[in-house]
């Protein structure tokens, strides 16, 4: 069915099956841990950030459905090596596009692949937990949750 | 002379046809009964006529349409009974089995149980069947056990005994897991604890609804369940509890219909179930839970139960043909529920897909997280039976199954 394509797609399958920066994180500087009560998703933020706040090194531990742990494989990718106010400008173009409240072009093209989140209302919180939890890392919470 | 008809009940495999909903959508594969069923016409109908034709507040009302609402909420209370094999004073109605055990734990709870005393729960509860005893350790320091399940999810008679010491005051126990279908043998806990001076409640939301339901024969102290998944309206629950428990306990919120008399220096209390009923009560809601009784017995309630045996019968033969799909909770007591997973597709991905194929589904936890934890998976996919459904249904279930393991197969 063409609009279960448009949501799993090929890139989304891959990072679910094959995750990057997957695993502990030894000389992390800041952990959270993200859950989502609802379907009990959960996962766990590690990142190493540099005095001027730029993201070393990121890795994420947990379990949850496709969508969520591609999100947070195809985040770690992104945000390594970024200045801080580079992930909040990422994380805003893509809680707009997912929620359906902004639209793709703003949307870096890695993420584009996520656009057909916002046709299923009840999957928008798995592909935004990782983000969230990001978030609460770099500004050392140590909870998120998508509630 | 009129015809006498050779069998005394309509079919059941024609009960799909009195539902709205799937004249609607006729290739709905429906399969999340065990959550909330689908409304037949009947109890639409009872409801409407409720509003539309008898409609007044109840009790107290000198005129005759207030007499009839009432003759509707007091028969709706002797229906539910009777289908319960119980006495209409002993039937509480609540909004739902939670505010049925909230109101036993509030009530009976407090009066009863003090530090130290323990609550024997079981590995299969749904989490309304647990908080509110983890409330009451937190306001009284009463302790919770558990009693463990088997990996095949069922219980057996010696884990039960095993649990069971000098200072269980309460057993409160499912009738049937929501989330595997098994059924623990509440009939001999039972009547072990009622040797031994322990109360019993029985959540009873899924047995209710595959199971013909004795609250005399069983021999329990309380029994719930919820007027919505037995095809009736949301919003109305039953609370059966002995007439000389429910007499003996405290009320549970004031108000009106509760009480017998009221001064600002004294107030006396009405007798049960009034008791327990403080406000004006669902009354609709009742109607339309009776209507669902009348329901179910216009097809005799052995008939859908052997009806639904069948098919689920089929249905775990039919999930078992697909690789790498595990089944939960196979003990043979299970019925009507269909907990699984599929290697390499999380039950969310799984749920978003069957739903394309137009099958509905439940993925999650099921409220019963420890028992996920103790079955060591965060999530399962569960499909479970109703008397609407088919063999199609469980065909459609099957495809959609295969497209999703090829979707995330080959992309």
């Amino acid at each position: 069915m063409d609009n279960l394509r448009e949501l799993y797609q090929e890139l989304i399958l891959d990072h679910a099956r094959k995750p990057h920066n997957f695993g502990a994180l030894a000389d992390a500087t800041h952990h959270a841990h993200g859950y989502n009560p609802l379907c009990g998703d959960e996962i766990t933020v590690h990142l190493k950030t540099r005095a001027d706040g730029t993201i070393e090194n990121i890795t994420f531990q947990g379990q949850g459905c496709a969508i969520s742990t591609a999100a947070a494989s195809v985040m770690t990718d992104m945000v390594k090596n970024k200045p801080a106010t580079e992930e909040e400008k990422i994380f805003q173009a893509f809680h707009s596009a997912v929620t359906g409240q902004g639209g793709e072009e703003n949307l870096p093209t890695k993420l584009k692949v996520f656009a057909g989140v916002r046709d299923y209302p009840m999957r928008v919180k798995c592909a935004t937990l990782p983000w969230h939890t990001l978030h609460a890392a770099m500004h050392n919470q140590n909870e998120a949750t998508t509630e | 002379m009129g015809v006498v008809t050779p069998f005394p009940h309509k079919e059941v495999h024609q009960a799909r046809q009195d539902f709205p909903l799937f004249e609607q959508q006729p290739y709905l594969a429906f399969l999340d009964t065990a959550a909330s069923a689908q409304k037949p016409r009947q109890v639409l109908a009872a409801i409407e006529n409720c509003y539309a034709q008898h409609y007044a507040n109840i009790h107290r009302g000198v005129y005759k349409l207030s007499q009839e609402a009432t003759a509707a909420y007091e028969g709706a209370r002797q229906t539910v009974a009777e289908f319960i094999h119980a006495e209409a004073r002993e039937i509480v109605f609540t909004r739902n089995a939670t505010e049925s055990i909230n109101l036993v734990a509030s009530t009976w709870g407090r009066k009863n149980l003090k530090a130290g005393d323990v609550v024997l729960l079981s590995e299969l509860e749904h989490h309304a069947n647990i908080v509110p005893w983890h409330m009451l350790r937190e306001e009284l320091g009463i302790e919770l056990r558990v009693i463990p399940i088997g990996d095949d999810g069922g219980i057996t008679f010696d884990a039960f005994e095993n649990a069971l010491c000098e200072k269980v005051k309460l057993l409160a126990v499912t009738h049937m897991s929501n989330a595997l279908g098994t059924c623990p043998p509440v009939a001999e806990m039972v009547k072990v604890c009622k040797t031994r001076g322990v109360t019993t409640l029985v959540d009873g939301c899924q047995a209710v609804i595959h199971n013909i339901v004795d609250v005399k024969a069983l021999g329990c102290d309380f029994y719930v369940f919820s007027g919505h998944k037995l095809y009736g309206p949301t919003g109305i629950g039953v609370l059966y509890g002995r007439y000389e428990l429910l007499d003996a306990m405290p009320p549970y919120q004031g108000g009106g219909d509760m009480i017998r008399t009221v001064a600002f220096d004294k107030v006396t209390y009405a007798p049960p179930p009034s008791k327990f009923e403080a406000g004006t009560p669902h009354i609709a809601g009742a109607v339309g839970l009776a209507a669902a009784v009348d329901y179910l017995n216009s097809y005799g309630c052995e008939n859908i139960f052997a009806y639904e045996d069948t098919l689920f019968a089929y249905a775990t033969k039919q999930l078992q043909t697909i690789e790498g799909l595990t089944l939960y909770g196979m003990h043979q007591s299970r019925k009507a529920v269909l907990s699984f997973t599929v290697e390499g597709l999380h039950p969310h991905d799984m749920g978003t897909i069957l739903d394309q194929y137009g099958v509905c589904v439940r993925a999650g936890h099921h409220c019963a997280q420890p028992l996920m934890k103790r079955l060591g998976v965060p999530a399962t996919t569960r499909a479970s039976i109703g008397l609407y459904n088919t063999k199609a249904d469980i065909d459609q279930l099957m495809t959609a199954i295969k497209k999703a393991k090829d979707l995330f197969a080959h992309g």
